[in-house]
C-alpha cells in the first residue's frame, strides 16, 4: 500500500499474498495459457527430508509454470513459503535452475522466453545445507546467463520475504518488484539476534524489522524497481510492463562502484538505524 | 515421522485427480487420484508420531461416506483431525468439479 487508505477499492482488491503459490503463479499468465511442469503428481520430492524425520511435499515447494504473458512466452517459478519456509533444497533448486536453463535454450534458439521468480523463501533449507548452497550458485549463474536475452523478474510479495542466498538471486535479477508487506535481506532478523544479541537487533520488533527489510525501505533505497500494492491485478500488470520493457541497459548487480561507495560511507563503530540507511536513497547511485 | 497405509472397499470410478493443501505447520497436502481397482488405498506420512488410531478413526469416517476407487497420499505437518477432514472433502470437491 503505497498510500494506506482502507478505501472500498483496497478492500475489494484480490490479494496476491493470500493466493496460494500455485494460484499466484497462474495469476500472472494470459488466461488459459498456464500449464504446470514437474507438478505434484510427478512426485519429484526431496530424498533427504524423510530420513531426517521431516515430511516431504510432492512438489518440493517449487512450482514451475509455462505459458504466455501478454502473448510473450514466459516461465514462472513460485516458491511456497508455507513449506519449510520456502527453503531451497536439492530438488526445488534443480527445478528452478532447469526452468531457467530451458528458457535460456529457447532464447538461444530464437524463441524469446522471459522468467518470473515468485520468491517466498528463507534461503537454503538447512536440512539440505550443502546441496542447497550448490543450488543457489547454479541459480545465480543461470539467472545471469538468461538475463542477457530477456528480463528476469523477481517478485517478493509476502511477509516470508526473501533471505539468505536467494536474496543474492533476487539481486542479480533484472527487476525486483516488492509489496510493502514483503521483506528482502541477506541475514534474517532472527539470525542477527542469535549471532549478535538482542541489543544489536531485536527480532521481535516488527516495526524495526520492516523499517530495515520492508518493501518501502528497499524501494526508497533504490534496491527495488517497483513497489506494488498487495493486489493480484496490479502485480500482473507490473510484470507485464516489465516483460515489455525488456532487458535493462545496465543491471543493478553490474553497478559495483556506487553500491561500494554507499557501504564505504557507513561508520560501523556506531549503531545504524533505519533513518540512516534510508538516507542512502539521497546519495548518488 | 511415521508412515502407514489403510485400505477401504470402493464401488465407483472417478476420472479426475486432485491436489490440495500444503505441508505447512498444522496443515497437510492431499493427492487424490483415480485407480482401476475395487479398493481405495491411503498412504499417510506424518511428522507427528503416535496418532495412528486417530488417523484410522478420521479415515473410517471419511470412507463411510465416500466410495470411489482412489489412491490418496497424505503428507502431514501436524494437522488436527478437523483440518484433515476438511482437506479430504476439499480434494473430493476438486476431483468432482
Amino acid at each position: 500500500m503505497s498510500n494506506l487508505v482502507l478505501s472500498r477499492e483496497y478492500l475489494q482488491r484480490r490479494s496476491f499474498i493470500e493466493l496460494n503459490a500455485r494460484e499466484r503463479a497462474k495469476s500472472l499468465f494470459d488466461p488459459g495459457t498456464a500449464r504446470e511442469l514437474a507438478g505434484p503428481f510427478d512426485r519429484i520430492e526431496s530424498p533427504w527430508l524423510a530420513i531426517q524425520g521431516v515430511t516431504p511435499q510432492a512438489d518440493d515447494g517449487c512450482i514451475v509454470m509455462r505459458g504466455t504473458i501478454d502473448s510473450c512466452q514466459a516461465v514462472v517459478i513460485a516458491f511456497n513459503g508455507a513449506f519449510q519456509g520456502g527453503g531451497i533444497g536439492e530438488v526445488s533448486g534443480a527445478k528452478l535452475t532447469a526452468a531457467l536453463d530451458l528458457a535460456c535454450r529457447d532464447n538461444e534458439n530464437g524463441k524469446p522466453t522471459s522468467a518470473v521468480l515468485l520468491l517466498e523463501t528463507g534461503g537454503v533449507r538447512l536440512q539440505e545445507a550443502n546441496l542447497g548452497l550448490a543450488a543457489v550458485a547454479e541459480i545465480i549463474s543461470s539467472i545471469i546467463a538468461l538475463r542477457r536475452y530477456v528480463p528476469v523478474i523477481s517478485v517478493i510479495a509476502g511477509p516470508v520475504g526473501c533471505f539468505g542466498g536467494m536474496s543474492l538471486a533476487a539481486g542479480v535479477s533484472s527487476y525486483i518488484v516488492m509489496t510493502p508487506e514483503g521483506r528482502l535481506g541477506l541475514n534474517g532478523p532472527e539470525v542477527i539476534e542469535e549471532e549478535s544479541g538482542v541489543e544489536e537487533f531485536d527480532a521481535s520488533d516488527r516495526s524495526l524489522i520492516w523499517s530495515i527489510y520492508g518493501g518501502q525501505q528497499r524501494y526508497d533505497q533504490g534496491l527495488v524497481d517497483v513497489l506494488a500494492d498487495d493486489d493480484a491485478g496490479q502485480i500482473a500488470t507490473t510484470v507485464r510492463d516489465l516483460v515489455a520493457k525488456g532487458v535493462p541497459a545496465i543491471h543493478r548487480s553490474q553497478q559495483v562502484d556506487p553500491y561500494r561507495s554507499r557501504i564505504a560511507a557507513l561508520d560501523p563503530s556506531t549503531q545504524w538505524d533505519p533513518g540512516l540507511v534510508h538516507s542512502w536513497s539521497s546519495w548518488s547511485a | 515421522m511415521e508412515q502407514f497405509e489403510f485400505n477401504y472397499p470402493a464401488k465407483r470410478k472417478i476420472t479426475k485427480r486432485a491436489h490440495v493443501g500444503v505441508v505447512g505447520s498444522g496443515d497437510l497436502e492431499v493427492l487424490l487420484e483415480p485407480i482401476d481397482s475395487t479398493a481405495a488405498s491411503v498412504r499417510i506420512r506424518t511428522s507427528v508420531d503416535g496418532f495412528k488410531n486417530t488417523w484410522k478413526t478420521v479415515l473410517d469416517r471419511f470412507f463411510s461416506q465416500y466410495d470411489a476407487a482412489v489412491h490418496i497420499e497424505i503428507n502431514d505437518a501436524g494437522a488436527t483431525p478437523g483440518a484433515v477432514s476438511l482437506r479430504l472433502q476439499q480434494a473430493v470437491e476438486a476431483s468432482e468439479a
